[in-house]
Formats: C-alpha cells, structure tokens, sequence
C-alpha cells in the first residue's frame, strides 16, 4: 500500500486537489457556505501532507529526477504521462501545496459570493501548478501550464477588483502569447529527435543560431511569466486587481513557474545560446532590481508596491541563473521559496487592512500600529524580511547572489547590492506611513486587531521565515546535487561536431 | 447483374436514406401537428438505419461502384459515420426551437435529411459530375432551409444572398471543371491523376481550371476572400438552420477538397497548395480581427468560422499524409465544439427571443452554472487552450505545417490564435464577470440538457483522451489514400 502510494506519489500530489476541487463545486450553495469552507480545507490540508514525502523520501545525493512515473499518453505523437520530480522542483511543489493552505484559510469569511467557485478555483490551480513542476513531457507540461490560466482569469475576473476585467485579459492574453510561441519550440523539437521528452532535449545537439531561436521562444513564455523587465506590465495589473488568494497565488507560486521552466527548458535545452545571451539576460535583471524598486518607491498603492517589489526581487532569481556558478544558482532557488513565503505574508497582511477599511491606498492609513499592535509586529517583520534582513529568509537568498555576482563581475554585484537599500525604502517607507503616527482618520481608529484566524496564518508564515533565514540548510542540501548536476550539463556545448 | 448488385449494396446507405427522406415527406401528409412528434423519431431512425448500413457494409479495401463514379473507402465510412452522428445531434437541439417558431413540419425533416445524403454523395464521389451533384444537392436543400420560416424578411434575404452567391460559386466550380476535362479528356479523379502524370503541368488552361476550382471550394468553405456570404447567412438564418450550416456540410466539404485536390489533382499540389496558403493566412487574419468588432454572437461565431477554416487549410496545404488527417481531426473537432455552441444558443432561447446577442449572455454564471460551464468549455476550446479538444486540434494542424517546412507561418498563426482568445474570453467575460440582465428561467426538454451536456464535456474528455480520435482520423486518410 505504501510502496504503491510512494511510486505514484506525484500523480496523488496532482491528482488529489484537482478531485477536492471538483467535489468543492458539488457543495455550491452560498447560504451554507461552511460545508465547502470545510471542505475545501480538508481537501487542501490532505493535498498539502500528501506531497511531505516527496521531502521524507527524497534521496539528497541523487541529483536526477525521483519519484517518475512513466506511460503512454497519445501515442500518435509519442507524448507519455511522464513525472518526475528533483531537488529543484521538490521544495516548489511543497511550496504549492502549502500555499494552497493558506489561500484556503484566508478567505474564510472573507468571500461570501460563490464560494464553492472560489475555493475550487484554488484547489485545481494546485494540482494544476503541481503538474507543472512535475512534469517531463513538454506537452504534458504544456497543458498544466496553459490550463492553470483557466482558474486563475476566473479569480481575478470573478472576485476582483473594479478594473478586473481588463487586469485579467491583459493577464490571460500576455501569457497566451508567450506560450504559442513555446509550444511552437516544442513542435520544431519534436520533428527534430522524434519525442517529446524532456530528456531527449537536453541530449540534442543544435546550432547556435537555432538555439537561440529556441531559447528566445522560451525567453517568451517564461519572461512573461516571471515576469521580467520589460514584460511586466501585466503583473501590477493583475495584483491589484485580484481578491487577496489570487495575489498570494501568483506571487507566491505562479512567478516561480517562470523561474522554474527557465532552469528545466530553456537553460539544459539550449545552453550555448544561455552562454551566448547571459549579457542579455543580466541586463535585463539588473534593470528590473535597480529600475522596478525605484518605481516601487513611488507607488501610492499597497498592492502595487508590493507587485513591483515582487519584479524586483524576481530579477534576483535570474541574475542568478545566469551567472552560472553553483552560489549563484541556490542563491535563487533559495529566493524562489523564501518571496514565497514573504510576498504571500505581504498580501496577506493587505488584505486584512483591506477586508477592514476597504482601500488599499497608503494615504488612507496612518497609524495603525495604535489600534492593531500585533499586526503591526507582524507587518514590520515581514517587512524587514522583505527589504533582506540579515536573520530572515529575505536575506539568505539575496545575499548568495550577490555572493556569487561578485566572483563574475563586480559591478553586477555592486548593482544588484543597491537593492537592499532600495528594498529597504520602499517597504519600510510604506510602513511607516501606514502603520506609525497619529491615528489618520476614523476608519483607523475603529479598526480591530487580528482575529484568531488571521494570526494563525501569519504567525504560521512568520516562524517560516525566521526558519528559512536562520537554518536555510534543509533547502540547500536538497537542491546541492541537482545543481551540481544542471551546472555541469550548462558547462558542455551543445553544438554539433564541426561548429 | 452481377455488377448492378455491387453497385447498390455499395451505395446502400444513401439508397437507404433517400427512401427514409422520401418516407417523411409521405409520412408528414397524414399526421396532424399533434402526431408530428412520429417525423422526429423517424428521421432519426433514418440516421440509425443509414449508420447501420455503413458499419456493415464497410470492407477495408477500397469498393468503386457505377463505373467508377462512387468509391467506398474507410474515408468515406468514417465521415459518413460522423455526419449522421452530428445530423442526429442537431436534431435534437433543435426539436424544441423550431417547435416554438411554428417550422416543425416534415419539410425540416425531409430537407434536412436530403442534405445529408447529399454530403454523402460529396464524401462518395470519384467523378467530378457525382461530386457536383452531391454539392447541388446539399446547397439546394440548405436555401430551402434557410428560408424555411417563411414570414421571417431577414432570413428571407440571407436565403437570397446565400442562393446567389452559391449558385455563383457553383458554376465557377463547374467552369474549372470543364477546363480540366477538356485538358485531361476525363471526369473521372483517377484518369485525371493519370492523364496529369504525363500532361504539360504549366498549361494555362490547367492552371486557369485549377483557379476555378479551388475558388469554389473556397466559396463553399467559406474561406477568405471567398467569404462574404458567411456572416450574413449566419447570422440571417433561424438558428437552428445556421447550426446545420455551420457543422456537418463542413465534414463533406473536407472530403470534397480531398476528393478533388488530393485525389485527382495531386500532381498539381505544388500549385494549389500556394492558392490555399494564401486564402490560409487571409481566413485566420481576417477571421480573428473582424470576430473582435461583432455583438452578434452568431456573426461572431460565422468569423469564428473562418479562422477555423484557415487553420483547416494550414493543414490541408502540407499535402502530405499528416497535414491531411489533422486537418480531419481539426474539422471533426470544430464540428463538434460548433454544434455544442450553436446548442447552448438554442438552449438560451425561447419563444419570440433568439439570444443570439453577445449581451444575452450576460451573468449565466448566476443563471445557471453549469450551463455557462458548458459554455466556457465550449470557448476554451475553440480559443485552443488546454485541457480541451481544440487544444489538440490546432496542435495536429501547426505541427503538420511546421512539419512541411512552414515555420514563420506557424509563428504568425499562434499570434492569430491570440487575437483569436481575446473575442472568445469575452464571451467567458460576459457569462462570468457580468451581472445577469436576464432573469427568464431556461427551459428545455430533458433529453436535450443530456446531450448538449455530453457534447460539451466530450470537449473536455477528448481533451484529455485524445488518442482515439486522432486515430480514426490518422486510419480514415491512410487507408484511402496511400
């Protein structure tokens, strides 16, 4: 029983929100809400310990793909149900499924239209985020990828804000854009080696020209997605307008399928043209540090901030790709989990001022730490957190890439550096307008701290990311072997004998 | 006697199913409007009794009959298969519909099933005459059709345009094909191919055929620049008749195209296949852009239409054994998300209101929820995203194209495609972000809420599962054409 569970481990990760989910819709009836609340929760905490073996039985020394499970899907065009997951998608998917936890138990009583609608939403997002992490077909892949858009243009559509529709299609449509242009990567690939494995990829000899071709189709579905400078129009949109679960949603997991399909495809796939336009893409990284956390600065919006925060923090992620050494490398994957964990926290402490007054401008607060003293502590040290305290989990993955910068090229660090004094503005400028003060106006006055409910979430996130920043060492020892393995893969040319 | 014998067993289907279409018009003068309910189930009986024959008679080899005018291969059978399968749908989405606009009479039934054998006729035919009648038969029934509601002055024009404009489109078909007999000295697909083998390919009068040709077809298919009838008759026609127009005719138009382009023209594919490259790219371009400007959601759906059909020609123009059978599974796809979106449509309306504006759809979602999940199933996959079936169907079709070497036009189809997403996501905008303005309750009979709902998530399954379709489709052209 347990030996079949562990073999099929990945398809239970997968398979198991999207039937809660499914059941979750049975329930609608937005007069009892409590028997889908309960059940939603129920089917997100069995997803959630569902996926901790992948940790418990993890092999650390193996840097190669665990847990596969491997059949014939559509045999027409050789593409198979393949799964399999290693030290760089593990802590990802765990990363979901807990994620998942949390959206559940933020909107509690936060969302009384359609409950069962919103709560299902999340719930297949899960397992259809899960499958992207996991799979290693590039269609299989392809399909979690482009379906987990389906849930999510109804999140921000349904429970959004008053300018939803245009976030959503904006955010529906740019992501479509750069996916065409993937799946039309996959089927040059395809007639190339006959198969559409992963795998058989990374074996294939190409061109350079070629592989810049490829990697650039990539470079399309990815940066969008990530969302890089200058294809980040969407994800300012896209978070203020969307309910306070969609936001963590996105920023916590959706940005990460991003960086997680650059170091799966386009990186092993086409690792000359990685080589070739690393200059590129370190430009474009450091744009998005140093530029995106000056236009954080001036935001006026909460939510905004945090969005354009959120850019910024991504262009760590991969600047570290693609200084190609191991520090480098874990510095983001690190990074990865720890915005995770820390944007999740941010929108989240939005959205209980949001839930309370109804307005997500900073002139609308001033104050706050008077009338709610615990959540103040709480939004000060995720705060910190976020502008890369040293003690929190901000700072370990920052600070590895800056590491590892410094042994490519001074001034990348030197201007990636500039990031923890501009990190630190913004936020703690933030907090100090919202949260100290005299009390701004009445809504504040009345407003009442957190309840039980909220501070569990939190207190959950916050002991998070005091552990990830104290003892990353669980991460890192996970993630070492795979990249080991993917650096060295980096550092052999792909091109054909001749060129 | 032996050969007569043959012959009909052969044609035994279409026998069969003109004498069903005959039956109902005899049948339809002895019962009173009460009774009329015996029609419905005897055309559909009709449908059964024809796909019986089919399944049985089919062989494996290829059969000719009447001197080699009508072929019965694994094609043929498969299509027809398909035809009577959406024909039958079609008949139940619309039982109700056409009952509350006082169009229910044998006359349907007759005309719809005499369009039927002629699809079968086009998906038989080996001779440019048998396909030419087939194609009359099938376009005579549908301007009847269409103005089948007889006080209605809107279909009344569209049954006009639609007359005119086919009838043209027709003798431009009939045209090219007198110039290829005098060139070839034959009308039968397998003399042509023959003659053509030797003949000088360059010669004008071929060539000028040949333009003829493919101009009707595209006529008939509704590609671009061929496509001006499309929206008007769309949106003109009583729905349940712009369903019928939309769907199955398309499957035999298919085979239409093979039969004669890939059949007997095959020699002269190096031509045609820059005709309906550029009509390809002209039907997806114009296709998507246009579908943007419409609130008519049946004008809307006619350009949605045509970009399909553009992609049906992406496939069609690799010429090669996989560009052919995904362009079957594209328009076996299509057919089947067309007919669960013409369904929800009729399902919305009611006596004296068409729902067929795009602001009748406003707030479903609240209306009813699994009515606009159907609907949204519907959208996702005409706009090709998975977990759908239109996910693979565009999938099968960009692959054969890329395959036979059209890579930038790949490219600009995929970015087509998102222009394609925005008019379709607004339908999903409609039915899930906006409040209802409409309170009506939907009413239908129970038999078609099960179908329709089979329909939509078969959309769904097959998204998932799509090995078996792609399978009959891949089987059907191997085995009749290598």
């Amino acid at each position: 029983m347990l030996e079949y569970f562990l073999q099929h481990i990945l398809s239970f990760s997968i398979w198991l929100p999207i039937a809660f989910g499914v059941a979750v819709l049975f329930t609608a009836n937005d007069n009892k809400p409590c028997v889908t609340r309960w059940l939603a929760l129920a089917g997100s905490i069995a997803s959630f310990l569902v996926t901790i073996p992948l940790y418990t039985h993890f092999n650390f020394a193996d840097g190669g793909f665990q847990f596969q499970e491997r059949f014939l899907w559509i045999a027409s065009f050789s593409i198979n149900y393949h799964l399999g997951a290693d030290g760089l998608a593990v802590p990802l998917i765990l990363l979901t499924s807990f994620t998942t936890v949390i959206v559940v138990m933020s909107a509690w009583e936060v969302i009384e239209k359609r409950v069962a609608q919103y709560m299902a939403s999340f719930l297949i997002m899960s397992g259809l985020m899960i499958g992207v992490f996991s799979a290693l077909d590039a269609i299989f892949y392809y399909v979690f990828w482009e379906a987990m858009l389906i849930p999510m243009f109804l999140v921000i559509g349904i429970w959004g804000g008053p300018n939803r529709v245009y976030a959503t299609v904006k955010f529906f449509l740019y992501t479509l854009l750069g996916s065409l242009l993937m799946l039309v990567a996959f089927i040059y690939m395809y007639h190339q080696t006959g198969s559409f494995a992963i795998t058989d990829y990374y074996q294939m000899p190409m061109p350079l020209n070629v592989q810049v071709l490829i990697f650039l189709a990539f470079f399309a579905a990815f940066a969008v997605k990530i969302p890089m400078w200058p294809v980040h129009t969407w994800l300012p949109d896209a978070h203020v307008e969307a309910p306070t679960g969609g936001s963590v949603v996105l920023a916590a997991i959706a940005l990460k399928l991003g960086g997680y399909s650059f170091l799966r495809f386009a990186m092993p796939i086409a690792p000359d043209a990685a080589h070739y336009l690393s200059g590129f893409m370190i430009a474009l990284s450091l744009i998005a540090i140093v530029y995106i956390a000056l236009v954080a600065l001036v935001q006026k919006d909460m939510k905004k901030l945090i969005a354009y925060s959120s850019i910024s923090h991504m262009g760590f992620v991969t600047l570290g790709f693609f200084i190609f050494n191991n520090l480098g490398l874990e510095g983001a994957i690190v990074q990865m989990i720890s915005h995770g964990f820390i944007s999740a926290a941010m929108f989240l402490c939005v959205g209980v001022l949001y839930d309370r007054v109804h307005s997500r401008q900073i002139e609308s607060y001033g104050g706050v730490a008077n009338t709610m003293p615990v959540f103040a502590a709480f939004v000060v040290l995720f705060a910190m957190a976020n502008s890369g305290l040293p003690g929190t989990s901000g700072f370990v993955g920052e600070f590895m890439v800056i590491l590892g910068a410094i042994q490519v090229n001074f001034w990348y660090a030197f201007l990636a550096s500039f990031t923890l004094i501009f990190g630190a503005a913004y936020t703690l400028w933030m907090v100090k307008r919202v949260f100290y003060g005299e009390v701004a106006n009445e809504n504040v006055a009345a407003l009442k701290d957190l309840n039980k409910r909220e501070f569990l979430i939190l207190a959950i996130l916050a002991t998070l990311v005091l552990a990830l920043g104290i003892y990353p060492q669980p991460l890192t020892d996970m993630t070492n072997a795979t990249v080991n393995q993917l650096l060295s893969h980096l550092s052999h040319s792909k091109l054909p004998a001749g060129f | 006697m032996e050969n007569i014998r043959y012959d009909l067993i052969t044609a035994l289907p279409e026998i069969i199913l003109l004498g069903m279409a005959m039956l109902v018009l005899i049948a339809d003068l002895f019962l009173k409007q009460s009774n009329r309910i015996a029609i419905y189930g005897l055309s559909q009986i009709a449908l059964l009794v024809a796909a019986y024959f089919t399944f049985t008679t089919h062989a494996p080899g290829v059969g000719y009959a009447f001197t080699g005018a009508f072929v019965d291969d694994t094609m043929a059978d498969i299509l027809k298969l398909m035809i009577y399968l959406g024909t039958s749908l079609i008949f139940v989405y619309t039982r109700q519909y056409i009952q509350l606009r006082d169009m229910f009479r044998g006359e349907f039934y007759a005309l719809v099933l005499f369009s039927v054998v002629g699809m079968m006729i086009m998906v038989s035919g080996q001779n440019m005459l048998t396909l030419y009648i087939g194609l009359e038969l099938l376009s005579l029934s549908l301007y009847a059709l269409v103005a089948l509601d007889r006080d209605n002055a809107r279909a009344t024009e569209a049954a006009m345009k639609y007359f005119v404009l086919g009838a043209l489109a027709s003798g431009m078909l009939l045209y090219g094909m007198s110039m290829i007999y005098g060139m070839t000295g034959s009308l039968n697909l397998a003399e042509i191919n023959h003659a053509l083998m030797t003949a000088e390919k360059t010669h004008s009068v071929l060539i000028l055929g040949l333009v003829f040709i493919v101009a009707g077809l595209a006529f008939k298919l509704g590609a671009v620049p061929f496509q001006m009838w499309v929206p008007d008759v769309y949106e003109g026609s009583p729905t349940a008749i712009t369903m019928l127009i939309s769907s199955v005719p398309k499957l035999a138009a298919f085979a239409f195209v093979i039969r004669l382009l890939a059949q007997g023209l095959q020699t002269m594919a190096v031509d045609w296949q820059q005709m309906l490259l550029i009509m390809a790219v002209l039907s997806i371009i114009i296709g998507n852009v246009t579908a943007i400007a419409q609130t008519n959601l049946k004008r809307m759906l006619a350009y949605s239409t045509i970009s399909h059909i553009g992609f049906v020609l992406f496939g069609l123009m690799s010429a090669s054994i996989n560009g052919f059978a995904s362009a079957l599974f594209y328009i076996a796809s299509y057919v089947l998300m067309t007919l669960a979106g013409f369904g929800i449509i009729l399902l919305l309306s009611r006596k004296g209101f068409e729902a067929d504006k795009l602001d009748d759809l406003k707030g479903l979602n609240q209306r009813s929820p699994w009515t606009a999940f159907l609907m949204l199933i519907v959208m996702f996959s005409m706009a090709g995203i998975p977990p759908t079936l239109g996910f693979y169907a565009k999938f099968t079709v960009l692959q054969a194209a890329l395959q036979a070497g059209f890579l930038w036009l790949v490219v600009f189809a995929v970015l087509m495609a998102v222009i394609g997403a925005f008019y379709y996501l607004r339908v999903i905008k409609l039915m899930y972000f906006d409040e209802p303005v409409d309170h009506h309750p939907i009413q239908a009979p129970a038999e078609m809420r099960v179908v329709l709902s089979a329909n939509a998530i078969a959309l769904l399954f097959l998204g998932l599962m799509p090995q078996g379709l792609m399978s009959l489709c891949a089987y059907a052209i191997v085995r009749s054409l290598s």
